[in-house]
């Protein structure tokens, strides 16, 4: 009895060990590799084309939805479902689209000109569509022919190309959609190399190969999983031990780290991001609510805010906050854009010239305002950067770290001075800048408002010229950012991709999203 | 012991109540719109107003809350706002997996603190002693992110013994879920561990220089005896006591545990929920959080009556 005790005792540490040592015994080595492991940064939010709005979705949708048309690495829109590129008529209000013929649903039934109009009529009708405001332009989705639909436009809208080279481009199976209603998204099924397995909700995406697809030489591998892991240095973990083969988002200040290392391929892309300081003028009662005057100088003498965009250095900020990986800029258009401008100097830092602006603006003694910046390490130091930069032209900047969900409500409500604040991109220069500065924009949460600004961009709706549209762009550029300056733009983010040299066949497309047709193991 | 379970049960319920209104306010104070969040930077205002109505958010909020309140009594805590899914159906993927994480955590750090804490309370004021209390101060001390990544970074990075992050179910693969678990496992009982071990060392000190412990020994019986027969069952009560209010520590440690080795668990889960503003899914999972923790330490109460059948009769507790 006494012993028993003891001896139990030591079983169960006998046993402990022996598990223990079972359980160290090295992973499994490399077999032959028919799956790809991509690590993402966020979990997407629902898998329905129609509904979804997360940015990290896209790279999913890449392998199991297409789409009508498709991005090059030089952002040149090409046909993907569709056969060719859309005939515009009638002045640019019909859009006449020839489908690809031959092409399968991942269920088997085929894709056609129908499926196309039930899609897009569900973009825009289903209850909390995502893609409704992309697509108000279509006044009717029309069959011609089996394999040809045709668009008509309320007014002639250029950028229709590039919305329909994006979610709302993408067709989804009818049978499916119409047996799973708005839970869609729980299994979809549209046209891709790969098709939708299964999804373990802030773990997991599986992706299986289709047998459906028209190009199956393109899928080289027979499994993907995009495995979400949000903390950065955790993803790049995974990467060094091999848990995971590819790492989207790397950050920065791991990419010099980790191209010594040697093992590792990268690839960095200037992205269609801007990052900027968004300067409140008129916004006090909430976005789209009558302009208000705000009485600081920040919000109503130009000059201030030119005195706060002279005493940037750019490429220093770049350098500090990002390593020099990133790309500096001053404008909405990334220079990965055909539209981007591409005689445009940004401003030089001109400490003089700015202490002399804020003095004839009355305020040779310096100028105090708050700037909310998100509350994460990079973009803290991103703030303390500019913090100390404008200071020596004497603006006396006080930093209001914030969560980004209450920096949204705020700068909506009005309540902010200025923040700094990024935006995606859109490959369409409309979609980076149309709704943040035209009087009553969706997204225009500064309170500015100028006609002759508004006049150029809606005008660069119209036409469908793009030489024609460059000009216009260039046009309201330098009125917003020379003389308007609501949004004092920063940097362009790169993206960075990680992934072992045995991967072959990798491009980077300037919309940052992975995409893993051709890719495959050496 | 039935007036007793009673008494317990209805204090509970009154606590889990008084949580939830905590929490469904709470959660609606942050600022911050889910369905801008969900958005992220590209919104249009239609859409977003959709959604809003969609999960009945510009409700007032006691009204939004009483339809929550009688929904959740009947099993259904409504459908997350970013995947859509139903939150009784995810809380439950991943329940079982910060369970099997916590349990799992519980037995290394009962398997090292107990051992520990007893041997250092026998050879008291020793070298082991010192050493045994040096080792439970650093494993309070070290944060667990830090412990986690450096085990990552030796074990996986490193070594190639051990998978970096993930999880598999035990069901499919066994052998892969106890490797992916010992290491956040591990980490998450250290700390506990260390606690553990300084409050069993304590207990036990005290437990043995108390009378009876000297009459057992002064009877002539073996030092084996005595300890684990008559000092460790009255040494175990603060222990298990301890045990019970660790397991919100263990349940908050999972939260960073589960971010460094990339387990979807329930701390993920909730984290994400609450950066995401996904409302009906932090209640749910806060709900289901604040029952577990009621629960335990229902059973807390219960199993120290069992232990010691003073404490459920009552007017006896002088006796000894």
């Amino acid at each position: 009895m006494r012993k028993t005790v003891l001896m139990r005792g030591g079983y169960i540490l006998l046993t402990l060990f022996a598990v223990l040592a079972f359980l160290i015994v090295p992973a499994d080595a490399q077999s032959p590799k028919k799956t790809l492991v991509v690590a993402l940064n966020q979990d997407p939010d629902i898998l329905d084309p129609s509904l979804s709005r997360t940015y990290v979705g896209r790279i999913i949708y890449e392998h199991m939805c297409e789409k009508l048309y498709e991005l090059d690495e030089n952002l040149k829109i090409f046909p993907q479902l569709a056969a060719e590129l859309p005939a515009f008529s009638d002045g640019g209000k019909t859009v006449t689209i020839k489908l690809r013929s031959g092409v399968k649903f991942n269920d088997g039934t085929p894709m056609n000109a129908e499926a196309v109009r039930y899609s897009l009529d569900r973009h825009i009708n289903i209850k909390g569509s995502a893609r409704r405001s992309e697509l108000e332009s279509v006044s009717a989705i029309e069959v011609v022919d089996p394999m040809m639909v045709r668009l008509r436009l309320k007014a002639p809208f250029s950028p229709i190309l590039a919305t329909l080279a994006d979610r709302a481009g993408m067709p989804v199976s009818p049978t499916q959609a119409k047996k799973m209603d708005d839970k869609f998204g729980t299994a979809p099924i549209c046209v891709g190399p790969w098709k939708f397995v299964e999804r373990v909700p802030q773990d997991r995406i599986v992706l299986e190969k289709s047998e459906h697809y028209f190009d199956a030489g393109q899928a080289r591998f027979d499994r993907i999983v995009f495995r979400i892991i949000a903390d950065d240095n955790v993803r790049l973990a995974n990467l060094r031990s091999g848990d995971i083969d590819m790492m989207h988002l790397v950050a920065p200040t791991d990419a010099a780290s980790l191209k010594k290392e040697g093992r590792f391929d990268l690839s960095s892309v200037t992205g269609l991001h801007y990052n900027s300081i968004t300067i409140n003028l008129h916004n006090k009662n909430g976005k789209n609510t009558p302009p208000v005057d705000l009485g600081t100088p920040l919000a109503n003498d130009p000059r201030v805010r030119e005195a706060l965009d002279l005493s940037i250095d750019r490429e220093a900020l770049n350098q500090v906050a990002w390593e020099g990986q990133y790309t500096p800029g001053c404008t909405p258009i990334s220079p990965v854009s055909p539209f981007y401008d591409k005689g445009r100097k940004c401003p030089i830092r001109d400490v003089a010239k700015a202490k002399k602006l804020l003095a004839d603006a009355g305020l040779a003694g310096g100028y105090a305002f708050e700037l909310t910046v998100t509350n994460d390490p990079q973009q803290r130091r991103v703030g303390e950067i500019i913090q100390g930069m404008a200071q020596e032209a004497g603006f006396r900047i006080t930093l209001r770290p914030t969560e980004f969900a209450s920096m949204l409500k705020d700068d909506d409500s009005g309540r902010l001075q200025a923040l700094v604040v990024g935006w995606s991109g859109r490959v369409d220069p409309d979609g980076n800048i149309h709704q943040f500065h035209t009087c009553g924009g969706s997204l225009n949460t500064t309170g500015a408002c100028d006609k002759p600004i508004d006049d150029l961009l809606n005008k660069a709706r119209e036409v469908s010229d793009q030489g024609q549209r460059i000009t216009l762009y260039k046009e309201a550029t330098d009125k917003m950012v020379l003389q308007r300056r609501n949004l004092l733009y920063l940097y362009h983010q790169n993206y960075i991709v990680a992934y072992p040299k045995n991967l072959k066949g990798y491009k980077a497309v300037p919309d940052g999203l992975i995409r893993l047709k051709g890719v495959s193991w050496n | 012991m039935l007036d007793f379970l009673a008494r317990r049960i209805a204090i509970s319920t009154v606590t889990f109540l008084l949580i939830t209104l905590i929490v469904f306010t709470g959660v609606r104070m942050i600022p911050g719109d889910p369905a801008r969040v969900l958005a992220g930077t590209d919104a249009d205002e239609a859409g977003l107003q959709e959604i809003r109505v969609k999960y009945g958010l510009t409700d007032p909020i006691p009204v939004q809350y009483l339809r929550w309140l009688t929904l959740a009594l009947q099993g259904d805590l409504g459908e997350s706002i970013r995947t859509r899914e139903p939150v009784v159906k995810t809380v439950a993927m991943k329940l079982p997996i910060t369970m099997q994480l916590a349990a799992f955590a519980l037995v290394i750090a009962i398997g090292i603190a107990i051992p520990a804490g007893i041997f250092s309370a026998i050879r008291r004021n020793t070298v082991w002693d010192l050493l045994a209390n040096a080792v439970s101060l650093c494993g309070v001390s070290i944060p667990s992110f830090w412990l986690g990544i450096m085990l990552i970074l030796f074990l996986s990075v490193r070594l190639h013994v051990l998978p970096a992050s993930g999880f598999v179910s035990f069901l499919d693969d066994p052998l892969g879920n106890l490797q992916r678990m010992i290491m956040p496992a591990f980490v998450l009982g250290a700390a506990l561990a260390a606690v553990l071990m300084r409050q069993t060392r304590n207990s036990m000190i005290e437990v043995l220089s108390a009378n009876y412990i000297r009459t057992a020994y002064s009877k002539g019986l073996a030092e084996r005896v005595v300890v684990f027969r008559h000092a460790l069952r009255n040494g175990l009560i603060p222990i298990v006591t301890i045990l019970g209010l660790q397991m919100g520590t263990l349940m908050g440690g999972a939260v960073v545990t589960e971010q460094i080795f990339v387990v979807p668990g329930f701390g993920r889960l909730i984290v994400e929920a609450v950066f995401t503003r996904d409302y009906p899914l932090v209640q749910g999972v806060v709900l289901i959080t604040a029952s577990a923790y009621v629960l335990i330490n229902l059973l807390v109460d219960v199993s120290y009556s069992l232990m010691n059948p003073r404490i459920r009769v009552k007017g006896s507790a002088d006796e000894s």
